[in-house]
């Protein structure tokens, strides 16, 4: 049995890829680097509509990922099956929603964080991000799914 | 100079002063005053500008440039060369100034003059323009490096240590108030071609004089006293009881969900909106939505998605235990 079928791999592949490309556009690269001008990617350049996709993406993975955890728990089977690159691509997933978490809350109207947890939440969701496309990356070339065989 | 304010600039304010030091309890206006008003308050601290007092003489803006003066860029020549050139604008003001005109990373506060008819009489006012320091500051939530930060006092200011000039803050920000600098900071030693332009500059509110219980120094020496800073919830009401009293208006109070710095005019800020130049480094006085409400509202909405996933889960387990019953 599959962890997950085909409609919800795709889902989680639509959710992983717009998370990446909005949260990749919250630096200001895609205008200098033009990639914004190519007809249909204007929106890459407009910081306040990608703050809200991956707002909005990211309350997708949030009820994702909790279905995702009930679901192993009802199928009893689930975690068991889950390759090794599959455990650290989730365990980097949880640390980008813990991350991403604190950083929705610190820009709520009045939340003052500290200067240096700003810096470490910034820079670490940024890491984690780069971490999650490289072991992406190294399981689409060695062939390493998530489920283990 | 760089942290004191020059003899000229205390003299050319100090006479008047001296006679027309604010005398109602609630105005803190002076150094003393600020120190025994914070503490008793958790509330961030709000400037109150009254449009009709200032003359125009520019103390405040001198002042600034003195206080601030170790801070400003100091970049090296030639500047990098960045890439791709048509998208990567250089920045460079370091032969200008003495520009006081309008905002630059080199003059962080300005007078804008409006020509509006005020009681049938076409008169010109003058409008101390700087950073707003908003409640809930686009530039430092949105920064991607965190180099801005947001302190308890309400003021907002850039770090110019981490700041790599890519100018999101102006972008986000609804007055474009952070201005650059190209050939400074930390993206010199980083990759100059490819990322970054410089550092961003603004006012930062003096926070170097306010954790000495100093006011900012465009406050202190300003000969008419246009300027006073407080609690919020004091200089509210204060704004509004001025406002009342000249039968005029506010600005800043709930612009962009609400600001620290709270301008008082005699005439509509539509009208004065109308009356000023407007332009690179000239800031509106249009009414401005709050920009942060939306991510704010989808940031509550997302409590609901891991209920949403938890009851989607156990509504798949439950119809499956009903297909096995049957």
């Amino acid at each position: 049995m599959k962890i997950l079928n085909n409609a919800g791999h795709k889902i989680f592949l639509v959710i992983l890829f717009f998370m990446t490309l909005s949260g990749f556009s919250q630096m200001p690269i895609f205008k200098r680097y033009y990639i914004a001008d190519i007809p249909g990617l204007g929106w890459l350049a407009q910081f306040y509509v990608t703050h809200m996709i991956h707002y909005i993406f990211a309350g997708l993975l949030i009820g994702f990922a909790a279905y995702m955890v009930l679901d192993s728990v009802f199928n009893k089977t689930g975690f068991k099956k889950i390759s090794r690159t599959g455990y650290i691509k989730i365990w980097i997933i949880a640390g980008l929603m813990i991350t991403g978490l604190v950083l929705v809350v610190k820009n709520l109207s009045g939340i003052y964080m500290g200067h240096s947890m700003i810096i470490f939440l910034d820079i670490s969701h940024l890491f984690l991000c780069v971490l999650f496309l490289m072991v992406s990356l190294y399981s689409l070339i060695f062939k390493k799914p998530w489920q283990a065989d | 100079m760089t942290s004191g304010i020059s003899r000229r600039a205390f003299l050319k304010t100090s006479a008047v002063t001296a006679g027309s030091l604010v005398a109602s309890g609630t105005l803190i206006s002076k150094n003393s005053e600020l120190k025994a008003a914070q503490p008793a308050s958790e509330e961030p601290l709000v400037t109150l500008i009254d449009i009709s007092k200032c003359i125009g003489c520019e103390a405040c803006v001198e002042a600034c440039r003195e206080v601030n003066a170790d801070q400003f860029p100091d970049p090296e020549k030639p500047f990098p060369k960045m890439y791709p050139t048509s998208t990567v604008p250089v920045e460079d003001w370091s032969d200008k100034t003495d520009v006081t005109d309008r905002l630059t990373p080199y003059n962080w506060l300005f007078i804008q003059q409006a020509q509006v008819m005020l009681d049938g009489d076409n008169v010109e006012l003058n409008i101390p323009r700087r950073c707003m320091h908003c409640e809930n500051p686009p530039c430092v939530k949105l920064c991607p490096w965190g180099a801005l930060k947001q302190e308890t006092n309400g003021l907002s200011r850039i770090d110019p240590d981490l700041c790599l000039g890519g100018a999101k803050c102006k972008t986000v920000c609804p007055w474009e108030i952070p201005q650059r600098q190209t050939g400074v900071g930390l993206y010199l030693d980083i990759l100059p071609a490819f990322a970054g332009n410089g550092v961003m500059y603004k006012c930062n509110r003096c926070y170097q004089r306010l954790e000495k219980g100093q006011v900012p120094a465009c406050i202190e020496v300003c000969p008419e006293n246009v300027q006073i800073i407080g609690p919020r919830t004091q200089i509210l009401e204060q704004a509004h009881a001025l406002a009342k009293e000249m039968n005029g208006y506010i600005y800043g109070e709930t612009e962009n969900g609400g600001t620290h710095t709270i301008y008082v005019s005699p005439v509509p800020f539509d009208q004065l909106n109308q009356g000023i130049d407007t332009g690179k480094g000239k800031p509106h006085f249009q009414k401005v939505k709050n920009m942060m409400a939306d991510g704010t509202l989808l940031a509550k909405a997302m409590i609901i998605a891991p209920f949403a996933g938890l009851f989607a889960a156990f509504g798949k387990y439950y119809l499956a235990s009903r297909e096995d019953k049957k």
